[in-house]
């Protein structure tokens, strides 16, 4: 089935690892390597070894790619690396043990098109994320790159293409959802000169990796967008803002742009036309609020990156007070191929009013972790349980998270609502720039709550009191309510606070703040009274809340659990029931992961009380039956 | 290092730059770089070298997260404290982490090895927890791995 026809050495066969930072984490560099000198070594004709950007699929890491068949390897070891090409590249005989298996069927799948997480996706941002080499712009270009910004230098006008954008539809990713044409027009007829045209790379939201994973992967297709955004707006000059903890993206794309100026596609009279554009990257230094367009202008400027107020909006008054546009990473990669298959394909795509794919960071508690892309209006049940694979180790689906601090939690219920801006905002959560967090039964509310809290709160810049004095005052009471002190009238204050942070911030840093909180107290207000008024936390997670037993009934006295407390809170003997000194218990949660599974005698419970004894006393369970 | 070798650095640095205020932040990365943090010194030549009152610096260098104004270990800590991560239990990483390393996050060991930070979301959650050491990503992080993990290092 499997078997490639023989190649007899004159098939061309390319071996691609992925280079994205998850792949990497997982030493593809080093696999890269081998691959390269075992190729060698072996002197095999016809055999390239070549790497690309995210994949997506980082859940199997490290992946790699084989073509032109398109067998797809997961979970790519050193050690694997002889197998592959002694058996693979060089007797065409594919490795079967290195196959990604559906996690429902437990089938192995040797093709990468057939792999349900890619075949239900539609890359339109990410087509070519893991499909070329991203640090050779010859590669962009024969997949048609450069194409669209040729065809807008010789055959458009600038109002065309602005135009153009506009019938598409598309909105702007980076959270907001602007009609990315509009905002350009209004840069166009903006008076005053140099114009300024910003990308947006801060990718704030933690637990996000959209932008980044397009930067690795497909770095030429931001610039090309840039450059065409450029050319519509008649700016002149350009920034792009990454963060500074994306070390690799920064590296691509400053390499992307020494060789598209190589290229003259940047630079002065760009195409032989009488359009210049230069190009230059900045490097955000590890704040959330940068990702705000006025103090990302800020911070470019080589201010502190504090937000100020709108209007003046930027397209009047932006960097240095010049008209300027800012957009998001994903908007600007989209426009190439708006321009190459135009706005008709592209509007044909999603809903009424959300045109196109949206790329979500898929994570959390899901199987297939990983960058997807899907049409928008998608419901929500099938990102998570087609394409994600549903939630691992048999546990319940609690929530999913989307819209990252700005953002809320949305329960089961809402699974079949359709994946669109309009549609996330009126359930209280929203799209975002792209962040999506599954939660299980495990996940406690209340804690995911105080943890973003405690993520704006932090990041709050201070430049405003509602959102400075504010989201403190909200972390404080979701705290106390996770200690198991929270008061009857928190739920009343915390609404109260939300509204008036809502209401009263200067940037959308802190307007957005309170959603987590909202959302949570919306959907799951039980767990908020059950903290409160019970003392118990339903998913046994917060510390203060829980406590640890073991059950004398099938404690076997092995003293597994009192060997590996940290705080020697365990007291037992040989063929003694244990028992924890709920004192000195820190509820770190040791005892249950290393008590044997065939024993299973340390439970964990929230307000309730269980029956053991004081001190340890024999055993008296019976072995379990085990097999081996 | 010396007063002295660390001006001749700050020169260059700023040597490399076409001199604004707009490049006060590339200059701040170069140094934090070239010395591993932004001694009082430095910051005062950068003042100096670049025309803008050492006040102004000052309020850049610390209102981003990414500088610091103390002397940093040899090698950086980064745990992830991203949203993915946080519900994969991070938590418990960092709690075992600052327990190994004996010191809070934001501390330096005494003998100067490590110093441990957080970072929000290194973009790598799929195999959260994860915790960059240096330039190195080590991902699945559990409490159990952190002894080991640190091992590596010396
Ligand atoms: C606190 C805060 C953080 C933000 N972070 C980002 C970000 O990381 N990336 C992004 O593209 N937009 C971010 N935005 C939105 C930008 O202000 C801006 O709306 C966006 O870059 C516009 O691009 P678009 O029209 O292409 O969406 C953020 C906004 C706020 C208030
Ligand atoms: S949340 Fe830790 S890497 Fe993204």
């Amino acid at each position: 089935m499997t078997e490639v026809k023989s190649n007899n050495g004159n098939k061309q066969r390319t071996i691609y690892i992925c280079q994205g930072t998850g792949c990497v984490s997982g030493k593809a560099f080093e696999i890269t390597e081998a691959l390269k000198k075992a190729v060698a070594e072996q002197g095999l004709q016809g055999v390239n070894t070549d790497f690309t950007g995210c994949h997506g699929f980082c859940e199997q890491g490290p992946v790699a790619i084989v073509e032109p068949e398109g067998i797809f390897y997961a979970c790519v070891t050193v050690a694997d690396v002889p197998e592959i090409v002694d058996s693979h590249l060089r007797d065409g005989k594919p490795v079967e043990r290195l196959f990604y298996k559906d996690p429902v069927s437990g089938e192995a799948i040797p093709h990468h098109k057939d792999i349900k997480f890619y075949n239900m996706q539609q890359r339109i941002i990410l087509r070519n994320c893991g499909r070329l080499n991203p640090e050779r712009i010859e590669d962009y270009m024969a997949t048609g790159g450069y194409e669209s910004l040729k065809k807008c230098l010789k055959e458009m006008t600038p109002e065309q293409v602005i135009e153009e954008v506009k019938r598409s539809g598309l909105r702007g990713r980076g959270g907001a959802g602007f009609p990315t044409g509009m905002k350009w027009e209004f840069l166009r007829n903006a008076v005053g000169e140099p114009k300024y045209m910003i990308c947006n790379a801060d990718e704030g939201d933690p637990g996000a990796f959209m932008d980044r994973s397009t930067m690795e992967g497909d770095p030429h297709t931001v610039l090309e967008g840039m450059i065409i955004a450029a050319y519509a707006t008649g700016s002149s000059e350009g920034y792009i803002y990454i963060r500074a903890e994306y070390p690799l993206a920064v590296k691509r794309v400053r390499l992307a742009i020494q060789q598209s100026e190589e290229k003259g596609f940047l630079g002065d009279n760009i195409m032989d036309s009488d359009f210049s554009f230069q190009l230059h990257v900045k490097e955000g230094a590890g704040a959330f609020v940068c990702g705000e367009e006025t103090a990302l202008m800020a911070s470019i400027e080589g201010k502190r990156g504090m937000p100020r107020s709108r209007p003046p909006f930027p397209a009047t008054s932006g960097l240095w007070g010049k008209p300027s546009n800012i957009n998001n990473v994903k908007s600007l990669a989209t426009v190439p191929v708006i321009i190459a298959r135009g706005a008709d394909w592209y509007s044909s795509i999603g809903t009424e009013k959300s045109k196109g794919t949206c790329v979500f960071a898929l994570t959390g508690k899901i199987a297939n972790s990983g960058l997807i892309e899907v049409p928008m209006g998608i419901p929500l049940r099938e990102i998570i349980y087609e394409i994600g694979g549903g939630i691992p180790g048999n546990k319940n689906f609690k929530a999913v998270q989307t819209g990252g601090p700005s953002g809320g939690c949305l329960p089961e219920s809402y699974l079949d609502q359709s994946v669109d801006y309009e549609s996330l905002a009126a359930a209280g959560s929203m799209m975002g720039s792209g962040g999506m967090v599954v939660l299980d039964e495990e996940t406690c509310m209340i804690d995911i709550a105080r943890y973003f809290l405690s993520f704006t709160q932090a990041e709050s810049c201070g430049k405003c009191v509602p959102c400075r004095v504010g989201t403190k005052q909200m972390l404080d009471i979701l705290e106390r309510i996770c200690r198991g002190e929270g008061r009857h009238e928190d739920i009343d204050l915390l609404q109260e606070l939300g509204k008036q942070i809502t209401a009263g911030s200067l940037c959308q840093l802190g307007q957005t703040a309170p959603n987590p909180v909202l959302t949570t107290l919306r959907y799951f207000r039980d767990e908020y009274e059950a903290h409160i008024n019970e003392n118990r936390c339903p998913a046994l997670f917060c510390a203060n809340l829980i406590s640890f037993y073991i059950l004398p009934d099938k404690c076997q006295g092995c003293g597994i659990c009192l060997r590996n407390c940290p705080t020697e809170a365990i007291v037992g003997d040989k063929r003694m029931v244990h028992v924890i000194n709920q004192e000195k218990c820190v509820k770190c949660g040791t005892c249950l992961e290393v008590c044997p599974e065939r024993f299973s005698a340390v439970v964990k419970v929230s307000a309730e009380e269980v029956d053991v004894p004081s001190e340890p006393i024999p055993v008296t369970a019976e072995k379990p039956q085990t097999s081996t | 290092m010396e007063v002295k070798e660390l001006k001749e650095k700050v020169k260059q640095v700023l040597q490399k730059y076409q001199l604004d205020e707009s490049v006060l932040v590339d200059i701040l990365h170069d140094i934090q770089a070239e010395c591993g943090y932004l001694p009082k010194e430095v910051l005062e030549e950068t003042s100096r070298g670049l025309g803008v009152p050492l006040s102004r610096i000052y309020s850049v260098a610390t209102f981003f997260k990414a500088f610091s104004l103390e002397p940093r270990g040899r090698h950086l800590i980064h745990v992830c404290t991203g949203t993915a991560c946080h519900v994969r239990g991070t938590v418990k990483v960092l709690e075992k982490m600052e327990q190994a390393l004996g010191i809070k996050t934001g501390e330096t060991t005494s003998d100067l090895k490590f110093t441990l930070e957080t970072v929000n979301c290194v973009g790598a959650c799929a195999l959260g927890p994860m915790v960059i050491i240096g330039e190195n990503y080590h991902g699945e992080m559990t409490p159990e791995t952190v002894g080991p993990v640190l091992e590596n290092y010396n």
